[in-house]
């Protein structure tokens, strides 16, 4: 699965590059998500993962370079294409996100209720065998702040596979989980991926965890992807900002520091003030 | 969004922003049955759970009115025309302004922080997503709630205030019922002291939503952006109500 | 589920209690009701001078209500102004050799017409002129005049 040709890729990336006002976040970016794999892309706080994820979802357009999602170019559609788009993929972001004024049952079912003409017995069946996937079936009728993090999370999960889409993408669905939780949501992305044959891509920097879910896995570096390939073949890599990422070393390619001037010169100006 | 906003550090920038703003708004309007529902969801929210406030705030200040008028008017021997006084102070005037002011603190501010913790806890970014739009759905609801919520809201403040107004005249003071409700018809005309009063309460719970609203949508995901934009619903709702007031009022007299 | 539904019956009840609101207010507390509650009919008269007499002020027979001034114009033939006035229903049996005067309530207070039953056995109908009337009081004429009163003396 290493040697994914660009025919069997769900997603693709091709020089792409995004800037955020002049501070450059992505730069000439290649990048290949195989179609019904579990694809991990790692990689330091703040090297442009969630914009990779905001560029496939189109909300953030690529300055160059194309998104394509298939065959659709993501940067070219318009608003009701957008849309049409979106409705084929589930994305799960960072703190699940679920309406607070709604009970889990109402949650997940409101992409149902938008987005098919479904009656409501049929949605309700739908909804409930959503909630059982993730386990939280008992929970549907409690409002999301009755519940752990964790179980926000996992039925932010089932709403966001509520529409059956081929495409799962997850924001960070380890950070701030106990570790029971995290077997669980690890459990839950393999297992959804394997059940349904869909392509899921998961942004995370939980190292460990990756080697047990993902097929493919690739890290990104200061706007670049630095390696890709098996998650077993990244951790035996030697280049040098895969082995601080994977060893977490506080030093190295990724700088401790944030730039500044040298600090000497610093203090002898305040010294001087 | 990257510099810190104050209210009057750009008041045109700031005006066109949410005209810009409400015109989006409107221009997605769809009516669906969804659509309803949730506007009566928000009719809810805002206007019933303000009816508490708006009751005793009512009763009091007509209570009062009456108190002051009635004093007044006595020291011309004209104590009969309290009920004209107090029924055209309270239709033209302090009906539909103070109870516009009273929404702005009681639901205005709960709108905004309420769209302020949805972008910051990614609800409206996760809208977007389901392919739902999120000004569709979160805020032609409420902008629609408060047109239909405010001038709902001053009748009720209305007639609790000339309730106020009958306990004091007419059970304290012995003033006469029938002349208390006579000089009242006989001097407030419906078309343009109550209807004119309406028109009011219309325009103001549109000004007091859409301000709400658009403080929320564009308040800065954090406490403090949360916090600050709260307090310039309240300050804007109530500066630019004082003002539209005005206005209506020298164009309808 | 079955929360939101009784959201949606609250926020009913509201509105239909804003709408009770409503009718009552336009019903009691402005001159709508009176238009809803009992007929009415127009009676003319003719003043020379009306003074500061207003469209709605009082018409009043005895010191009680009976009406409201409707309009004020001036008649193009005689150049006199020409009120017109709606009188209650109920009161539809005025002898028709009634007088109307303008008077002032309280030295400041507001204009209104005064009616003094004559003892005519015919009753004005809809639309009659009251002929024997009486102009305002203007207070810069009376006090000119006393001041020429005197100067003469």
């Amino acid at each position: 699965m290493n040697n994914n040709d660009s025919q069997s890729a769900a997603i693709r990336l091709e020089q792409v590059s995004f800037a955020w006002g002049d501070k450059p976040v992505l730069r000439d970016l290649d990048l290949s998500i195989p179609a019904g794999r579990v694809t991990a892309v790692m990689g330091p706080s703040g090297c442009g993962k969630t914009t990779v994820l905001r560029l496939i979802t189109g909300q953030q357009i690529a300055d160059r370079g194309r998104v394509l999602v298939g065959k659709i170019d993501v940067g070219q559609l318009k608003p009701r294409e957008l849309n049409h788009l979106r409705r084929n993929i589930g994305v799960l972001l960072q703190n699940g996100a679920l309406f607070t004024d709604l009970t889990c049952f109402d949650n997940v079912a409101l992409p149902l209720r938008e987005h098919t003409p479904l009656p409501e017995p049929i949605i309700r069946r739908l909804v409930l065998l959503k909630l059982q996937t993730v386990g939280l079936r008992g929970a549907a009728d409690m409002y999301p702040r009755e519940l752990s993090g964790g179980m926000n999370r996992r039925v932010a999960m089932a709403r966001a596979m509520a529409l059956d889409p081929d495409i799962m993408l997850y924001d960070e669905p380890f950070a701030g989980l106990d570790p029971i939780s995290m077997g669980t949501s690890l459990r839950l992305i393999r297992d959804i991926n394997r059940a349904l044959g869909i392509t899921s891509i998961v942004i995370t920097h939980d190292v460990d965890e990756v080697v047990q879910f993902a097929d493919y896995c690739c890290l990104i570096s200061e706007g670049r992807v630095v390696a890709k390939g098996a998650p077993e073949d990244l951790a035996e890599s030697e280049d040098e900002t895969v082995r601080q990422f994977m060893q977490g070393l506080a030093d190295g390619p990724v700088p401790f520091h944030f730039p500044a001037r040298p600090l000497d010169q610093d203090l002898l100006d305040s010294g001087a003030r | 969004m990257a510099a810190p906003r104050t209210l009057f550090a750009n008041p045109v920038r700031e005006l066109g922003r949410a005209l810009v703003f409400l015109l989006t708004a409107i221009s997605r309007m769809r009516l669906t049955r969804l659509q309803i529902a949730e506007t009566l969801r928000q009719v809810y929210f805002t206007g019933v759970r303000s009816l508490v406030i708006i009751v005793t705030c009512g009763f009091f200040v007509g209570l009062v009115l009456t108190l002051q008028t009635y004093d007044t008017l006595t020291r011309f021997g004209a104590g009969d025309a309290v009920s004209t006084v107090l029924a055209l102070s309270l239709f033209r005037e302090l009906g539909p302004v103070l109870t516009t002011i009273l929404f702005a603190g009681r639901a205005g501010t709960s709108i905004t922080a309420e769209i302020g913790l949805m972008r910051a806890t990614e609800q409206l970014d996760a809208l977007d997503l389901m392919a739902i739009d999120p000004m569709e759905r979160i805020v032609q609801p409420r902008l629609l709630a408060g047109i239909i919520a405010v001038p709902a809201l001053v009748l009720v403040f209305n007639v609790t205030a000339i309730f106020g107004g009958v306990v004091f005249a007419v059970f304290l003071m012995g003033v006469d019922p029938n002349t208390f409700w006579g000089n009242m018809q006989a001097s407030v005309e419906l078309g343009r002291d109550f209807m004119g009063g309406m028109i009011k309460a219309v325009a103001f719970g549109f000004l007091a939503s859409w301000l709400a609203v658009y403080y929320g949508w564009t308040a800065r995901p954090t406490s403090e952006g949360v916090a600050l934009a709260t307090t310039q619903t309240v300050i804007a709702t109530a500066i630019s109500v004082l003002l539209v007031d005005f206005i209506l009022s020298a164009i309808m007299l | 589920m079955k929360s939101s539904h009784q959201i949606e019956f609250t926020a009913g009840i509201f509105l239909l209690l804003a709408i009770a609101a409503l009718v009552f207010l336009a019903v009691q507390a402005t001159d709508g009701g009176a238009a809803m509650r009992g007929e009415s009919y127009e009676l003319v008269a003719d003043f020379s001078n009306v003074g500061g007499l207003k469209p709605r002020a009082a018409v009043s027979m005895g010191g009680v209500r009976i009406g409201s001034v409707e309009r004020i114009e001036l008649n193009p033939d005689t150049f006199e102004a020409r009120v017109t006035m709606r009188i209650s229903e109920r009161y539809n049996d005025l002898p028709e050799d009634t007088s109307a005067s303008i008077l002032t309530a309280g030295i400041l207070g507001d204009q209104y017409i005064g009616l003094e039953p004559g003892g005519s056995p015919e009753p004005l109908r809809d639309g009659d002129a009251i002929l024997i009337t009486q102009s305002a009081v203007v207070l810069e004429q009376l006090i000119s005049r006393y001041l020429f009163n005197t100067d003469g003396e």
